[in-house]
């Protein structure tokens, strides 16, 4: 049940300015983007045009605190496809991303970010890595790199600070 | 032909076997493959947190090849994604650009527009050409079958590739398999995603996803599938032994990079293109064509 004291009609616009389009606005629900995802089809809990209609009706709690927004795995089927240019993938980033903001990031995601914050990559690279790489007639790769750890102190200071 | 080549994370330290091979036809090739130390992660993995932090990590990168006059060669699909796609947005947002070359200001660096970035199988295709390729084929690959696995970020979002494959019907992985002498073989779902993006939020959506591929390929009794995306990989290869201990079902499919197929036609060894490193082992098929 929908509780509609509890809407915030402003959602839709606080999501487009963050987008920075307004292309959200322009769903007519038509479902193709819900017909080609390949996460849906798996498991419902993941439903595009659904998150659409919450974000405009202005479920903006729900959205924001929900674990489908973690689900789309970025394979822009339903950016392509989209009749209204809604940019789905877009918007669900720009979700995760206000999520994130009010505290409500996926672990793995913020694994990944402390990873890359601490590193510069994925993936901490140990001498052993190197040697391998060596002996397989490969150069080596940089450990850390610095200036991508200096380009992202600002989001280990907010990480600190919260 | 120049390119800076970009490794990203996964294929230095998981993906050997495709870099490996990727150096070694570049070589047959004449393709001039020039690393760059400073290359970091693209900006993919922190594009859920903070799409600002991708943008400023992926012009970081393409400032550092333009420094030096030359263009990308990606091999990963997800990098490959993010830095054409943050160069597009950069070429044509003068106010972003200037906000982001204010951040990269602190670390002594400046983006310009101008370096285009293009996947390694792209550059087989439409640089080299198919022709080309077809000259230095000297080992008969005509007793295998492959299927070709394109991944998400290799074709879309369509507008920032320029269309060069059709992203609803690709068919350029297949001709670049076709042009070894091996068949390429359709298969139900092949656009779909391996689920690699959400493999750490949902493991049995992501598992499954990569499951519904491995029925559908090896319902046609290919050799391997092929893939151009070390992620992608990890899903097919790597996860292959889970997906088959959780559901009760065995594939033994391998899974080949394409540069490692295109490699064995060139008549190339088994060591030089990393075959150690395949976890589901291609024996079987390289016994076809005579490889030890």
């Amino acid at each position: 049940m929908i509780d509609s004291k509890k809407l915030d009609p402003h959602f839709k616009f606080e999501v487009a300015k963050e987008m920075g389009k307004v292309n959200v606005t322009r769903c007519f629900a038509c479902g193709t983007c819900t017909a080609g995802c390949p996460v849906r089809v798996i498991d419902s809990k993941y439903n595009p045009r659904k998150i659409i209609r919450m974000v405009l009706l202005g479920m903006r709690e729900e959205v924001l605190s929900s674990d489908f927004i973690w689900l789309c795995s970025t394979c822009y089927t339903c950016y392509d496809r989209c009749p209204q240019d809604v940019m789905l993938t877009s918007l669900m980033t720009t979700l995760r991303n206000i999520a994130v903001r009010e505290g409500h990031v996926h672990p793995a995601f913020k694994e990944q970010a402390r990873l890359v914050g601490s590193f510069g990559r994925l993936y901490e690279v140990e001498d052993f890595d190197n040697k391998k790489r060596e002996k397989m007639g490969l150069p080596p790769v940089k450990k850390i790199h610095d200036e991508v750890v200096k380009l992202l102190e600002h989001d280990a200071k907010k990480e600190a600070e919260s | 032909m120049k390119y800076a080549l970009f490794l990203g994370c996964t294929i230095p330290v998981r993906g050997q076997n495709y870099e490996m091979s990727a150096r070694a036809v570049a070589k047959v090739l004449d393709i001039g493959l020039v690393d760059l130390d400073d290359f970091s992660c693209c900006g993919f993995p922190v594009k859920a947190t903070d799409r600002h932090d991708t943008t400023v990590m992926a012009a970081r990168n393409l400032a550092i090849a333009a420094a030096e006059g030359l263009d990308i060669a990606t091999l990963c699909n997800a990098c490959t994604g993010v830095l054409t796609e943050t160069e597009k947005e950069l070429a044509g947002n003068e106010a972003l650009r200037n906000e982001v070359n204010a951040e990269l200001k602190k670390i002594g660096r400046e983006y310009k527009p101008g370096v285009k970035v293009k996947h390694f199988s792209r550059i087989l295709y439409e640089d080299v050409g198919l022709d080309k390729l077809k000259d230095k084929v000297t080992r008969d690959l005509g007793a295998l079958s492959f299927s070709a696995h394109y991944g998400c970020h290799y074709l879309r979002p369509k507008e920032i590739y320029e269309c060069f494959d059709d992203a609803e019907n690709p068919h350029t992985l297949d001709e670049l398999i076709r042009v070894t002498g091996a068949k390429s073989v359709d298969y139900m779902g092949k656009l779909d995603c391996c689920g690699g993006a959400i493999l750490g939020v949902d493991e049995g959506i992501a598992l499954r996803m990569a499951k519904n591929k491995l029925d559908s390929v090896t319902a046609n009794k290919v050799d391997a599938l092929v893939t151009i995306c070390p992620f992608c990989t990890i899903m097919y290869e790597d996860n292959q032994k889970k997906i088959e201990a959780k559901y009760e079902c065995y594939y033994g499919l391998p899974t080949l990079y394409y540069p490692q197929l295109l490699g064995l036609a060139f008549g190339l060894d088994r060591k030089s293109l990393g075959f150690r490193l395949n976890k589901v082992k291609p024996d079987d098929l390289l016994a076809k064509i005579g490889v030890e």
